[in-house]
């Protein structure tokens, strides 16, 4: 565990009362922290500050000080005399300074949050019950907080297109557009790839795509969630569900070894959208549409509901005695997976040191984009190396398995999740051997298994990933699995039993956490499952700095070489 | 004309009317055109500069903020490159000197660029001009090849060292390119968003983040005399912080409407109109005057101004007695902007020339930030309505609220530009609008609007 930096402090007076706050950070952020809400649009704090909305004014005071000499100047009462900006100065650009005064709550801040709250909304649209962004609308959240709750507009509002196609994922209504400019600013600092401006100007403004472009960028939903009103909507979410019906769950993106911080929103089981949570360590407030596509495989077709035997279904408890009774007093083989979580590698690495198993693990690799989808393509190859499955990085075939298999070394195998002839095993050796596959969907390997055991999906189960930076971080179980289905978890830890004729049952991920945490010499010494569930822990990665890890430098991420050089 | 009014005093635009004077670098030589760059080049940058700020000349190009100081607050110490941007944008309502300067004088324009960028150390000079001036930049482009062949611009400046490049560049065609940080927007090739200040000052972080200063087409051309006559000799002119001469543009419902150039405060606004530019047309009186552009505050014509100046000294003026100055008109609650003076008689219908003054800033606002995207448009439609026979007596201070959560609230000045006229015309004519409520309440027909 490696402890984060401390920051330095400086005292502001912040409505009369003296706070302090990090040096350096903005007006808003200050407040924030002492719970005084600056309303705003387009200040965000990953992006560039645009100050164009002006609904974060505030009132800004510094201590004078004599041109001549530099000396402060002092009140009556031995205090420090501050001179006021005559005008209010935005928040988001104000950054706090040792002794600076601020005042949000004045009665000229709140004239100037009336103001811009109706001349945001002169134009805007009024119709929020039929509007999709109702429920997480800011302009309808300040609008009721700090607007004047009547209108004085009695003329024509401008009108402007509706439904238009940004790109393959995104749909734009600019009549409710307020010009904030986050999606541009995104596009251009983050997605690097500059394909949204205005044209027209004045009121008259309107958000496009430049000529010949389109926003098809794998970030393109970010501009979604970051767009304070319904402007920019999710072709693939819009008018499906009403926000406030939605119950949310902290997950991690299992797309990439990036570990995207999430949060699953789903109904009465059925999971509606996923969108990234703030993380400062990894994501920021990002993460790649593809990642938020990974809930379809959820209903997807060919996935595994049911327990089976030999191709006939049957209860999960006699499935686990069957596998139990296929593999044991066998050459054992065990093909390990990355994107198992960090408790099923753990009790994966428990079984093979009481079977003598052989572990095979492979990894997948793609492109890394330099921000949050990395070269390695599974969330949890840095698991395995903590759990002791492998000491060598993965390759992306399993062909030493499949000597095994042919030099007769192995007559058995228990396969989580991989596809054995995608991983270079031959159909031949393939029969030669007993199976047993665990996974949540259909592949070579379950359609050849003696036994099929059905796994849960990641929102289905609760668990925690080793992200690229070594950190460790946890997710919860966001819907229930399919009727009669446990975890892998529980699957594992049924079957160290039945070949450890333990009784103990390592079920519960505490359970499992206390197991870890209680092993000599490893990374995990001394974490406690409480603290995981806080937030993210760092780990220290550098026994493994001579293996040659495949991801390139990205967001809050630098290669181990790169750290160390 | 009256004999107490002074003559004018042409510094700056002195050979604009002369029939034997061509824009061609031979005229200027002949008029002792850049011997102040010499003078310039034997001094130092710090020198010139010094010189600037002893001169106590203040901005051309509406602030009035003074130049030399505006220098002395250049980022030298961050080692990045210089740039000097003279302003050429002229696209005040009301305003069309810097026009006439660059037109018929452009080498007097290039002269100063040059002693500015030696000054401050510029290696890179930009005229941004206004897009419709076409023949301007045209005349400005072959005034900087004839300078560079003579040595005065380019490279290797009068055989010095010292070289600096000065290139035309043709404006966005939109009032905001004339705001100095839009400009630079708008230069750097991008929408001529203004920038907020903080952190992008000019000069620290301008033009490409680096240090760039940006002046008035007249400004500049005073340094080239400034330097000619040294600038404490310079500061004699004029009065006591409104120093040097001042072109005055006088439009409207005069007789002889055009530009004047007359030492700061030698005359007063009455002279102006009633003199210098031969009344008004025979049997009106008038009714309002905007003194520095339309984004300047109206005077109205039977108002007093009392309050004390900067010195101390009392006044007590009708509108006629406004001094022609910085301070002036500043006084009187106006200000004397970019020297567009515009003159209403009694014919003029004042809530459709407000109207017609919102409708420009409604179609100039660059539409960044809320309060003046939002609220210049609204104030448009309020207005046009209000003259097509839909005002209502509500819609005065209805106006006043709207402009008053504009000033003060935007990123750039544009915000009082929207706001003041609007303040202005409402507060001083409120009469003439709660009439038009009334009038067209009693002339319209009930049927008629509903027809629309």
């Amino acid at each position: 565990m490696i402890s984060p930096e401390k920051e330095e402090f400086v005292v502001i007076t912040l409505n009369g009362t003296e706070v302090e706050v990090p040096n350096g950070i903005n007006a808003v952020e200050a407040a924030a922290l002492h719970g005084k809400e600056v309303p705003h649009y387009c200040y965000h704090p990953k992006l560039s500050i645009a100050g164009n909305c002006r609904m974060c004014l505030v009132e800004m005071g510094t201590p004078m000080r004599d041109r001549a000499t530099g000396e402060p100047i002092l009140e009556d009462n031995g205090g420090p005399k501050i001179g006021w900006v005559p005008k209010p100065v935005i928040g988001c650009a104000t950054n706090v300074s040792p002794g600076m005064h601020i005042r949000t709550e004045s009665d000229l801040v709140n004239e100037c949050r009336e103001g811009i709250m109706e001349f945001l909304l002169v134009n805007h649209p009024l119709d929020c019950p039929i509007c999709d962004q109702a429920g997480e609308c800011r302009l309808q959240e300040f609008a009721t907080d700090y607007g004047r709750g009547y209108s004085r507009y009695i003329e024509r509002k401008n009108v402007k297109p509706k439904r238009t196609r940004l790109g393959p994922r995104v749909t734009l209504d600019d009549e409710r557009c307020i010009l904030c400019s986050r999606c541009i600013r995104f596009s251009q600092e983050v997605a690097k790839d500059d394909v949204l401006g205005f044209v027209d100007r004045g009121s008259f403004s309107t958000l496009t795509c430049f000529p010949g472009k389109e926003l098809a960028n794998n970030y393109s939903l970010n501009t979604v969630d970051i767009c304070p009103v319904g402007a920019l909507t999710s072709t693939d979410f819009r008018f499906k569900m009403r926000v406030w019906f939605l119950k949310e769950s902290k997950s991690i993106c299992s797309e990439s070894s990036s570990g995207c911080n999430t949060l699953v929103s789903s109904r009465e089981g059925v999971i509606q959208r996923i969108t990234p949570r703030r993380n400062d360590l990894v994501n920021d407030t990002w993460m790649t549409d593809s990642g938020r596509e990974l809930y379809k495989s959820v209903q997807s077709e060919d996935r595994i509901r049911r327990p089976s035997a030999d191709g006939s279904d049957l209860p999960l408890e006699d499935a686990i005695s069957r596998a139990f009774e296929t593999l044991k007093e066998k050459k054992l083989g065990l093909v390990a997976n990355c994107r198992s979580t960090l408790e099923e590698q753990f009790l994966t690495q428990r079984l093979a040191e009481l079977t003598d198993a052989k572990v095979f693990i492979r990894g997948h690799f793609g492109e890394d984009d330099g921000i949050l989808l990395s070269a390695d393509r599974t969330p949890n190859l840095r698991g395995a190396l903590v759990a002791g499955l492998t000491n060598q990085y993965p390759a992306e075939h399993l062909n030493e398995l499949n000597q095994s298999i042919s030099d007769g070394e192995i007559d058995a195998l228990l396969v989580i999740g991989e596809d054995l002839l995608e991983s270079g095993i031959t159909q031949e050796n393939l029969d030669k051997i007993s199976l047993v596959f665990m996974g949540t969907t259909q592949n070579s390997s379950s359609s050849s298994a003696n036994v099929v055991l059905p796994g849960l999906s990641v929102f289905e189960k609760s668990g925690s990933f080793i992200n690229r930076s070594f950190l460790l971080q946890c997710f919860d179980q966001a819907i229930p699995g399919p009727a009669g289905l446990l975890s892998e978890c529980k699957i594992l830890s049924k079957l160290v039993n039945l070949f450890s004729n333990e009784t103990k049952v390592l079920s519960e991920l505490h359970d499992v956490w206390q197991a870890m945490s209680s092993m000599e010499d490893s990374v995990l010494s001394g974490i406690e499952f409480s603290e995981i569930k806080k937030g993210a822990v760092q780990l220290d990665g550098s026994k493994w700095k001579h293996l040659s890890f495949v991801e390139k430098e990205a967001l809050h991420h630098k290669p181990m070489d790169l750290i160390t050089a | 004309m009256n004999a107490s009014t002074p003559k004018e005093r042409r510094i700056i635009l002195k050979h604009a009317d002369d029939p034997k004077y061509s824009n061609q670098i031979g005229c200027y030589l002949r008029e002792g055109g850049y011997e102040s760059l010499k003078k310039a080049f034997s001094m130092k940058p710090d020198e010139v500069g010094e010189e600037v700020l002893k001169s106590g000349v203040r901005g051309r190009g509406g602030a009035g903020f003074p130049a030399g100081m505006k220098w002395k607050f250049l980022d030298r110490k961050s080692g990045k490159p210089i740039y000097l941007i003279c302003n050429a944008d002229e696209s005040e309502p009301g305003t069309f000197k810097d026009r006439q300067i660059m037109y018929k004088d452009p080498h007097q324009l290039i002269e100063g660029m040059m002693i500015a960028a030696f000054a401050i150390g510029a290696k890179q000079a930009f005229i941004y001009i206004r897009a419709e001036f076409h023949e301007g930049a045209r005349i400005l482009d072959r005034a900087i090849i004839e300078a560079k062949k003579a040595g005065f611009c380019g490279d290797q400046i009068l055989g010095t060292d010292y070289s600096c490049n000065l290139v035309v560049h043709r404006g966005a065609g939109a009032y905001i390119c004339g705001e100095e940080t839009g400009l630079i927007e708008s230069l750097e090739g991008k929408r001529p968003n203004p920038r907020i200040k903080p952190p992008y000052f000019p000069a620290v972080l301008g033009l490409y983040q680096c240090p760039t200063i940006v002046n008035n087409v007249e400004t500049l051309c005073n340094v080239r005399h400034i330097i000619e006559m040294g600038g404490e000799e310079f500061s004699k002119i004029g009065k006591p912080n409104n120093t040097g001469t001042r072109i005055w543009c006088v439009s409207g419902q005069v007789m002889n409407p055009g530009y004047y150039e007359f030492e700061c405060g030698s005359l007063t606004l009455g002279q102006m109109i009633f003199d210098v530019c031969g009344g008004l047309q025979p049997g009106r009186s008038l009714k309002a005057v905007i003194p520095g552009g339309s984004s300047a505050k109206v005077l109205r014509a039977d108002e007093r101004f009392t309050g004390s100046l900067k010195d101390g000294t009392e006044f007590d003026w009708g509108l006629e007695d406004i001094p022609l100055d910085f301070d002036g008109p500043m006084s009187a609650g106006s200000m004397s902007g970019s020297g567009g003076i515009i003159v209403m008689d009694d014919t003029v219908d004042i809530v459709e020339a407000m109207a017609n003054v919102n409708a420009f800033y409604a179609h100039e606002s660059c539409g960044q930030c809320t309060p003046c995207r939002e609220g210049s448009l609204w104030m448009r439609k309020i207005s046009q309505r209000m003259c097509s026979g839909g005002a209502r007596e509500e819609d005065a201070d209805l106006l006043l609220s709207v402009a008053k959560q504009i000033e003060g609230r935007t990123i750039c000045a544009f915000g009082e530009a929207a706001a003041w006229p609007t303040q202005s015309f409402v507060t001083k004519f409120k009469d003439d609008f709660i009439r038009k409520a009334t009038d067209s309440q009693k002339d319209r027909d009930p049927k008629s609007l509903q027809l629309i």
